[in-house]
């Protein structure tokens, strides 16, 4: 077995990591402890982003470790909490159904993606290729959680953790988009968390809850 | 003053900016912000004017700001082209900032400090457009000064209408800027360097030149207000405040003509002669199509925005004949239209501005915009009723005011077209020549219809009455416009000298050349053929005028007899017996009713209260902007089957979508 250098062991790792914390997400019903789940995914993401940059000499990659980590880990975390305390939800359960069978979806899903990513891996000359099937894997995952949630909150949490995961899948198959992509995004999501909290209290006032069962009455044509 | 002028004029955009961002700090606080911010705006932009116009004979000078984005910094460029463009706006802006001083009043709409700083970064974002020497802060900066000129024109944002006219200029504007971003795309040309000065290197090959003009042509020509992109023009300048309509006429519409110049003259490097055809057709269109519309109008700020969209075509007929005679290495011919091009720019500049704050005016005296409910106010008004009358004999062409330079110019450079190659452009030219003709004298009817149904007769509604003139403020911007008009028509040498600095930069040629023409004398080609003095033509004018006075004084005097004028055989001619609106345009109505969509509400014999109604539509509204609505509106319809209104299921179709074209890529 050729030997593995150790930043390539740590990245694995990460990445191993950050696909674990993605079926974490998707079987965890509450949504403070979800929330946790991605600013840990947040972490990790920051961190392997942070060790490709020092691998690599990539100066700009050290930009998006840090934006990653005061938007991921530190800002977007802080606004849903204080969303959550203010809309008085921090005890709410999601009633999932089925999760073993979400999980079973969850793993062909992830043996999709690692089929996958061999061919693109195959291009990339980056010292992170291999971990492009998990990155992609993270990205179809949180997808999945997106689609087998009712609650706004856990819906917006699967966005962004889809961003992280396609954040990752850049910075393994290419080093990174370039900056102006990144900044882009990054402000994307800030902005889309932040209406999307406005959006909430509208939901709420409207409806007296957050489900969006009572949405689908609002087709025009119904 | 030698390689200083650039920083200097990034310092002026940054002032403006803080201006603006003053009047963010206290919106409310009315005195502050008319009193003072504006006068400062004012003096921003005299220095802009001065330092550009000596910058149009300076070297070209280049900046790299470290803004924007990390390792995307802004490169700025002066040369004489965009020199001459913020001399342009610098005057023009002047103008505007001083009228506004006394014309923003509390309102319903905007607050003061708000409308101050959408107003100065509208400024700025003008000026930047001009010294942008990328594409990326060229697009920053034209998409800034579109959305700060759509609040600009919602000021009034309570009225529905206004609201409306407003949605369709952003629209309008959106689509504009796609074909530019298109345009930049085709330009790099692979390269991906998105400077200027990579855009000038790229060699273009096939039809990309061609592809990257006409998306330019399309969104710059939506801009400038070309058919048949036209039609938020005559909606959004009436909705606007007068200021606000003045600087999107006089200015704005000019950055349109900047940045087509700019991409066709500069930044690709070669033109095709086809080109020149596409656009001398547009803008003769335009120009007939805006002329025509204006007769008809009977609101006062419609029929100017209608008469803009006249002036644009004419400029750019005139840039159509400079691609022409440029594609054909006639430098000395193209140099002629180009220079017809700028001076017409610098004098519609003036004279549309003079104008619009004229409007404006009147419509703060007497709170009315419709023509059928003006008249007479030249008694009530004297000082905006002269000062409106330069500018209204300036815009119908007339000598020794400068309208008249730029059309004489325009048609010298028509009349030598039959050197050219292509025979069918050969018979094409004349036909245009008769076209522009034609255009420029019914804008001269236009004019007197504008003029005489506002200042002239007797006023056509007792509220009238109440009128007052300008204030301190705008009486000096009027004046000062009005200046222009007699300078710029009086000293076309001096003038032309300086734009023949642009001429040299783009085309290689200029007009002013040594022992032809004179600081008294202008000839384009030679003094045998073709040549015009304006003072001396001033100068026989004056002295017409005065003998004409001292011998009527002389032969007639004490032989004066005073009586009532004959009243055709009526006994109390009241106000309504005058011409109106309606009626002067009619002729014109008459001549041309197959362009309109009209309807008539014509009064029976029998009415006791009989009303005339004539609403006239824009008909490319009908024949192209509808129809292609009402497709959308059906495709929409398709699309709205798989609408089930359930989050989970959309994202489950998005997902598989995903999935199943992602089994089909790999």
């Amino acid at each position: 077995m050729p030997a593995v250098p150790l930043y390539a062991q740590l990245i694995n790792l990460l990445a191993a990591v950050l696909l674990l914390l993605a079926f974490a997400m998707l079987s965890q019903r509450r949504v403070l402890s979800l929330i946790d789940l991605f600013a840990a995914q947040g972490a990790a993401l920051a961190l392997s982003t942070a060790i490709v940059a020092w691998a690599t000499g990539q100066r700009h990659l050290y930009w998006s470790a840090g934006l990653t980590l005061g938007l991921k880990v530190l800002v977007l975390p802080w606004i849903l909490r204080r969303l959550i305390h203010r809309l008085d939800i921090e005890w709410e359960f999601e009633r999932l159904i089925n999760i073993p069978t979400t999980m079973l979806i969850g793993i062909v899903l992830v043996v999709f993606a690692f089929n996958l990513a061999v061919p693109i891996a195959e291009l990339a000359n980056t010292v992170t290729r291999s971990t492009l099937g998990i990155a992609l894997a993270c990205v179809m995952l949180s997808f999945l959680m997106m689609i087998t949630r009712r609650k706004a909150i856990s819906q917006v949490l699967g966005f962004l953790a889809m961003e992280n995961g396609l954040f990752f899948a850049a910075t393994s198959a290419t080093y990174g988009m370039p900056m102006v992509v990144e900044l882009g995004i990054a402000l994307d999501v800030l902005v889309g968390v932040l209406i999307l909290g406005v959006f909430f209290f509208q939901i709420r006032d409207r409806l007296d809850s957050l489900g969006f069962a009572n949405l689908e009455r609002s087709r025009d044509d119904d | 003053m030698r390689a200083d002028a650039l920083p200097l004029l990034a310092a002026a955009i940054a002032a403006w900016l803080a201006i603006g961002a003053l009047g963010l700090v206290r919106p409310l606080a009315f005195a502050f912000v008319s009193r003072l911010l504006f006068p400062l705006g004012a003096l921003v932009a005299l220095l802009v004017a001065g330092i550009a116009l000596l910058a149009t004979a300076e070297p070209v000078a280049t900046l790299v700001l470290p803004l924007g984005l990390p390792d995307l910094p802004f490169h700025l460029r002066l040369d004489p082209l965009s020199a001459f463009f913020l001399a342009l706006l610098g005057a023009a802006t002047c103008a505007v900032s001083l009228f506004s001083t006394d014309y923003f009043r509390p309102s319903e709409g905007t607050a003061p400090g708000l409308v101050a700083f959408q107003y100065h970064v509208f400024v700025a974002s003008m000026a930047t457009v001009l010294i942008a020497d990328d594409a990326y802060l060229f697009m920053v900066a034209w998409e800034a000064m579109a959305l700060a000129s759509y609040f600009l024109v919602i000021t009034e944002h309570r009225i529905a209408a206004i609201r409306d006219a407003g949605f369709l200029y952003l629209f309008i504007a959106h689509i504009g800027a796609i074909a530019i971003l298109l345009t930049f795309g085709v330009l790099q040309g692979g390269s991906g360097d998105y400077t200027f000065d990579g855009m000038r290197a790229a060699r273009l090959q096939g039809a990309w030149p061609s592809l990257g003009f006409l998306l330019a042509l399309v969104g710059f020509g939506a801009k400038a207000g070309l058919l048949p992109l036209h039609v938020w023009l005559p909606e959004a300048h009436p909705a606007a405040p007068s200021p606000v309509s003045a600087l999107m006429s006089g200015v704005m519409l000019k950055t349109a003509i900047y940045a087509l110049l700019r991409v066709t003259f500069d930044l690709l490097h070669a033109v095709v002669w086809w080109w020149g055809v596409v656009v001398l057709v547009v803008g003769l269109l335009t120009a007939l199509f805006g002329v025509v519309f204006a007769a008809a109008q009977t609101d006062m700020k419609r029929l100017l925005a209608y008469s803009s969209m006249e002036n644009i075509g004419i400029i750019a007929a005139g840039v159509g004949l400079a691609i022409l005679f440029r594609a054909h290495d006639k430098t000395l011919l193209a140099a002629i239209a180009l220079t017809a091009v700028l001076y017409h720019c610098l004098n519609h500049a003036m004279f549309k501005t003079l104008l619009f704050l004229a409007t404006g005016a009147v419509l703060h005296a007497t709170r009315e915009r419709s023509l059928g409910r003006l008249g007479g106010l030249i008694r009530r008004m004297p000082w905006v009723a002269w000062l409106a009358l330069v500018g209204t004999l300036a815009i119908a062409g007339l000598p020794p005011l400068n309208g008249f330079v730029s059309e004489w110019l325009l048609l010298q450079a028509f009349l030598f077209t039959p050197s050219l190659p292509q025979s069918f452009v050969n018979m094409l030219v004349p036909l245009a020549a008769g076209a522009l003709v034609l255009a420029v004298a019914l804008a001269a009817y236009v004019m007197v219809k504008f003029y005489g149904v506002v200042f002239l007769g007797r006023p056509r509604d007792p509220d009238l009455a109440h009128a007052h003139d300008a204030g301190r403020y705008e009486r000096v911007a009027l004046a000062g416009l009005a200046a222009a008009c007699v300078l710029l028509g009086v000293l076309p040498t001096f003038v032309i000298g300086v734009i023949d600095r642009v001429n040299t930069m783009l085309v290689g040629a200029a007009v002013i050349r040594p022992g032809v023409s004179s600081w008294l004398l202008l000839a384009p080609i030679d003094a045998q053929r073709a040549s015009y003095s304006p003072l001396v033509m001033l100068a026989v004018v004056v002295a017409v005028v005065v003998l004409a006075i001292q011998v009527v004084h002389r032969l007639y005097h004490g032989r004066v007899r005073t009586t009532g004028a004959w009243n055709c055989g009526s006994p109390e001619p009241t106000p309504r017996m005058q011409d109106s609106a309606e009626g002067f345009g009619q002729p014109i109505r008459q001549v041309f009713e197959p362009f309109f969509r009209m309807t008539r509400e014509l009064p029976s014999a029998f009415d006791a209260e009989p009303r005339y109604r004539v609403t006239i539509d824009d008909p490319f509204r009908y024949w192209l902007y509808r129809p292609i609505a009402r497709v959308m509106e059906k495709l929409a319809g398709y699309l709205g089957l798989i609408q089930h209104g359930r989050i989970s299921a959309y994202l489950a179709l998005s997902f598989a979508t995903l999935i199943v074209l992602l089994f089909f890529v790999r």
